[in-house]
C-alpha cells in the first residue's frame, strides 16, 4: 500500500529522500513551494486526515531549518511525514491553518521558539509560551541555555559538574 | 438542554466566521481571568474569558506557566541522561514518556527487547492509565461541586501508587522503563496484593456510580455541555477518549498496536455524542477496562526471565542518523515522541506531542464560547487537559 | 492583565462622562510593607503557638510538586489532624507553598500572591528545584534559587517530595514558628528593594504595581 502511495506521489510531486522507517511509517522530503499542496493532496485524496504534529529541526551546520508535517491515515493506519527545508537566514513558510484548526497553535509555537514566520496564520505574533522574551528564539541551536541560565537566575554556588562519561567510567569500570 | 442560543440571536453581532464581535467600549462585556491561580483549573494555565452576564462570549487560553524547556535540555544531554528527565513532562502518568523515549531509541539503534520486559511495560503503562483516570475522576466531580468522589478515587489511586512503589521504589516518578527493557519484574506476592487493590478500585467505582452518575445535579449540568460533533474530531486534532465519545473509534492500542496489546482481549469503547456526561461515562468504562486488562496481563505475564537487553556502553552510546515517531495511548489521547538523531551521542531534536496540545488550546477556545462561566471548569476537566505537556 | 491596561488613559463612563484613570495609583495600594516588631515575650509566645496551629495553605500548584498535594488532602494522610488546611485564594491563606519547579512565568504570579496574603505569612518551598534548580539547573526558563525572590522558611527536598515528607516539612515549619524564627515576612519587608529588583530582573514586562495587597 505504501509503495503504491509513493508511486502516485512521485507522479504528481517532486519528492525525494523517501525513507520507509516502519511498515506503517514513511518520511519524504518535498520542495518548499509544493509542500502545502502535497499536504492538501494527502489530506483530501489519500485519507491522511489527522495532523499528528508540526515541528521544526534546526540543522545549524547546513544553514537550514527542517519542518516536519506528520499526518496520520486512520483508515489504513499509516503515517506520512513530510520534510521541508527552509533557509535559515529568512525562514518563512506558507500557513496550513485553513486545513486544521490546531495548526495555528503549532505555527504560533514555531514562530516563538524557532522564529519561523507563517504569514496569515491567526494570532501568530502573540506570545505563546514565553513572556517578554528578548533573546534569540530559544530552540535554535545557537542559543546557549546554560549560559543564559547562569546569567539570569543566580546559580547556587557549590554545584559540581562532572563529565558524565568520565565520572561514570570511574564509578562503574574503575579498572579499565 | 434548552437551546441557549435562542435568547441571544441578536446580540452580540457575529463575524462571518461565526465568532462574536467583542467591543469593550460598549460596556456590555467583562473580562475575567480564570487562572493561573484558581482551584477550578486543571493545572497551571489560565483562561481569559470575556463574559456577557454569566455567559462566555470569547475564550483565550494562556499557557506557558510550566515551560521548563525539556526539548532544549534534551539536546544538551546524552541519550541515557534524557531518561530521568523525560518522565517530568507529564506528571500524572510519567511512564508514557519513558516508554516513548525507550521505544524510539530501541527502534533507531536496533535493539530487541525481551518478552518479559514487554509484558512488564504493558503492565506499568496500564497501571499508570488507571491511576491517571482515577485522579481525573476526582477532578471532574470536584469541578461540579462533588468533592467526596474525589476523596474516594484519590484514596484508591494511592493504593495503586503503593503497588508502583513495590515494583520500582518510586511513587510518582517510577523511572522503570529505561531504554533496553525494564529495571525489574514484579516482587513476591505482588499478584495477590494487586488483586486486592483492583477489588478496592472496583468497590470504589460502585460508590462513585451511585454518587456521581446517578446524581440528578451532575446529569442536569453535564448532558449537552461541551458537545463535540464527529466532524470536529479530525479538524481539531482530537484524540483519545474525547474522540471516542464522539463515536470515532480512535485508539492507538488497537490502531497501531504496541507492546503486548495485540495479545490482550479488549474492545474499543465508543460513545454516541461527546458531551461532558458521555465523556465522563466513557472514562468510567475505561477504568473498568483497565482493571480487566491488568487482570489479563497478570494472568499471562511470565514471573521470571530476561528483562534487560544487552546495551552498548551507554556512556558513549551513539545512535545512527534517522528519524521516527513513536506513539502510545495515554489517558488523554495520543502521546508521541518525534525524534531526529544525527549520528552523535546527543539527540538532534525530540518533539513531544501531548494530546492536550490540541484539546486545551484550539478545542477549548471553541467549546467554551456560549458556555456558562460556572461550567467552564467542568468543561476543561472533561477534556482532560494537562498543561505541562502543552508547553513542555 | 497586560501592560497596556496599566497605562494612564481617558475613559468614558457609562453615563458619557470622560475622566482620566491612572490604574497604578487609583486601583492599587502603593504602601510598602513594614517590619513588625514582636510583641512582649509571653504574649508573642502565645501568638506564635496560635499561628503555628493554623496553617492555611494557598492551593496554587506552581509546578509538578502539586501532584502530591492531592493525596495529602485525602483521609489517608489527614492534614487536618496536623492543623493544615488548603484555601483557594491568597486572601484566606498564609502559607504559599511554592511547588517544585519555578518557571519564570508563574514567578510573576508568585510574588503577587505572596503580597496579597495577610501576615504573618510563611513560605514553604517544595522540591529540589527550588533549592538550586534541580533537574532544570541549566534551563532558560526556570529560576534556580527561590530565596532570591521570596523569603523561604522551609525547604522540602525530593523530586517529588512524598506526602510524608510534606507533612514533616509542615511540622518543621510549626516548630520554627513556635520558636519565633518564622520571620520571613519581616525579612521581605527589610530587603524589599533587593527582592523587588530580583523579581523585576526575570519579569521583563512588569505589569503589576510594586506592592499590591
Amino acid at each position: 500500500m505504501m509503495k503504491a502511495l509513493i508511486e502516485r506521489l512521485e507522479q504528481k510531486f517532486r519528492i525525494s529522500e523517501v525513507v520507509r522507517q516502519r511498515n506503517d511509517e514513511l518520511f519524504m522530503t518535498a520542495a518548499k513551494e509544493e509542500a502545502v499542496s502535497l499536504v492538501t493532496y494527502l489530506k483530501e485524496y489519500e485519507g491522511f486526515t489527522h495532523l499528528v504534529l508540526l515541528t521544526a529541526v534546526d540543522w545549524l551546520e547546513a544553514g537550514r531549518f527542517q519542518l516536519t508535517y506528520l499526518l496520520n491515515n486512520n483508515a489504513v493506519k499509516a503515517d506520512a511525514g513530510i520534510r521541508v527545508y527552509l533557509d535559515r537566514e529568512r525562514p518563512e513558510m506558507e500557513s496550513i491553518h485553513h486545513l486544521w484548526k490546531q495548526a495555528a497553535t503549532y505555527q504560533r509555537e514555531l514562530k516563538e521558539m524557532f522564529g519561523i514566520g507563517f504569514p496569515g496564520s491567526p494570532r501568530v505574533d502573540e506570545p505563546f509560551i514565553l513572556e517578554g522574551w528578548r533573546d534569540i528564539p530559544p530552540y535554535r541551536r545557537d542559543f546557549d541555555t546554560k549560559k543564559y541560565s547562569e546569567k539570569t537566575y543566580f546559580p547556587r554556588p557549590g554545584r559540581k559538574t562532572y563529565d558524565p562519561e568520565e565520572y561514570m567510567k570511574k564509578q562503574l569500570y574503575p579498572e579499565e | 438542554m434548552a437551546d441557549k442560543n435562542k435568547y441571544r440571536e441578536k446580540f452580540p453581532e457575529k463575524d462571518p466566521d461565526g465568532s462574536n464581535i467583542i467591543d469593550p467600549e460598549s460596556h456590555k462585556f467583562i473580562k475575567v481571568w480564570q487562572g493561573p491561580q484558581h482551584p477550578g483549573i486543571t493545572g497551571n494555565m489560565s483562561l481569559e474569558l470575556i463574559l456577557q452576564g454569566d455567559e462566555v462570549m470569547h475564550c483565550k487560553t494562556h499557557v506557558g506557566y510550566l515551560h521548563r524547556g525539556f526539548e532544549k535540555l534534551m539536546e544538551r544531554r546524552r541519550f541515557i541522561q534524557c531518561f530521568p528527565l523525560v518522565c517530568r513532562i507529564a506528571v500524572p502518568e510519567p511512564d508514557f514518556n519513558e516508554y516513548c523515549l525507550a521505544a524510539t531509541l530501541e527502534e533507531l539503534a536496533g535493539i530487541k527487547v525481551p518478552e518479559a520486559a514487554k509484558w512488564m511495560r504493558t503492565l506499568i503503562l496500564e497501571m499508570s492509565r488507571l491511576t491517571s483516570f482515577l485522579m481525573w475522576l476526582g477532578g471532574q466531580s470536584g469541578a461540579f461541586g462533588l468533592g467526596v468522589a474525589g476523596q474516594w478515587t484519590n484514596y484508591v489511586r494511592d493504593l495503586m501508587l503503593d503497588r508502583f512503589e513495590e515494583i520500582s521504589g518510586g511513587r510518582i516518578y517510577r523511572m522503570h522503563i529505561p531504554p533496553g527493557g525494564v529495571r525489574g519484574l514484579t516482587p513476591d506476592g505482588f499478584r495477590a496484593r494487586m488483586e486486592e487493590t483492583l477489588q478496592a478500585v472496583e468497590a470504589a467505582m460502585k460508590d462513585v456510580d451511585r454518587t456521581l452518575f446517578d446524581n440528578a445535579v451532575f446529569k442536569r449540568r453535564t448532558v449537552g455541555l461541551g458537545y463535540i460533533p464527529p466532524e470536529m474530531v479530525d479538524a481539531y486534532g482530537v484524540t483519545g477518549p474525547n474522540a471516542r465519545a464522539a463515536g470515532v473509534p480512535k485508539d492507538v492500542r488497537r490502531d497501531h498496536p504496541y507492546l503486548k496489546y495485540p495479545e490482550l482481549d479488549f474492545d474499543v469503547i465508543t460513545g454516541n455524542d461527546s458531551d461532558v456526561y458521555t465523556r465522563t461515562d466513557l472514562r468510567r468504562k475505561e477504568i473498568l477496562l483497565s482493571v480487566d486488562l491488568i487482570r489479563q496481563i497478570m494472568a499471562k505475564m511470565p514471573g521470571s526471565g530476561e528483562y534487560m537487553a544487552k546495551l552498548p556502553n551507554v556512556l558513549h552510546w551513539k545512535i545512527p542518523r534517522g528519524e521516527t515517531y513513536i506513539r502510545a495511548e495515554c489517558t488523554r489521547g495520543e502521546y508521541g515522541f518525534y525524534t531526529v538523531t544525527d549520528g552523535s551521542g546527543y539527540p538532534r531534536r525530540i518533539n513531544v506531542r501531548g494530546p492536550s496540545y490540541t484539546h486545551a488550546v484550539a478545542l477549548m477556545e471553541k467549546l467554551a464560547v456560549d458556555c456558562n462561566i460556572a461550567d467552564v471548569a467542568g468543561l476543561m476537566s472533561s477534556l482532560h487537559t494537562y498543561p505541562p505537556e502543552i508547553e513542555r | 492583565m497586560t501592560k497596556k491596561d496599566l497605562d494612564k488613559r481617558k475613559v468614558t463612563g457609562p453615563d458619557g462622562e470622560k475622566f482620566e484613570v491612572d490604574p497604578l495609583r487609583d486601583y492599587f495600594c502603593q504602601e510598602r510593607p513594614r517590619v513588625h516588631d514582636p510583641a512582649r515575650r509571653i504574649w508573642e509566645g502565645f501568638l506564635n503557638w496560635a499561628r503555628s496551629e493554623s496553617l492555611w495553605i494557598l492551593g496554587y500548584g506552581t509546578g509538578c510538586g502539586a501532584i502530591e498535594m492531592r493525596p495529602l488532602m485525602t483521609p489517608r494522610f489527614t492534614p487536618n489532624k496536623h492543623r493544615i488546611q488548603w484555601r483557594p485564594t491568597p486572601w484566606q491563606s498564609n502559607v504559599p507553598s511554592s511547588a517544585a519547579i519555578c518557571p519564570s512565568r508563574p514567578q510573576a504570579r508568585g510574588p503577587g500572591s505572596y503580597e496579597q496574603m495577610q501576615g504573618p505569612k510563611y513560605v514553604v518551598a517544595l522540591g529540589s528545584c527550588t533549592i538550586n534548580g534541580g533537574m532544570y539547573w541549566d534551563s532558560y526558563n526556570t529560576i534556580n534559587r527561590l530565596d532570591k525572590y521570596l523569603p523561604v522558611d522551609v525547604y522540602i527536598t525530593g523530586c517529588m517530595p512524598r506526602p510524608e515528607s510534606l507533612l514533616a516539612g509542615f511540622e518543621k515549619l510549626k516548630t520554627l514558628i513556635r520558636e519565633g524564627r518564622g520571620e520571613g515576612q519581616n525579612l521581605y519587608a527589610k530587603h524589599f528593594d533587593e527582592y523587588k529588583a530580583n523579581q523585576k530582573k526575570i519579569i521583563r514586562d512588569w505589569d503589576m504595581p510594586d506592592y499590591n495587597w
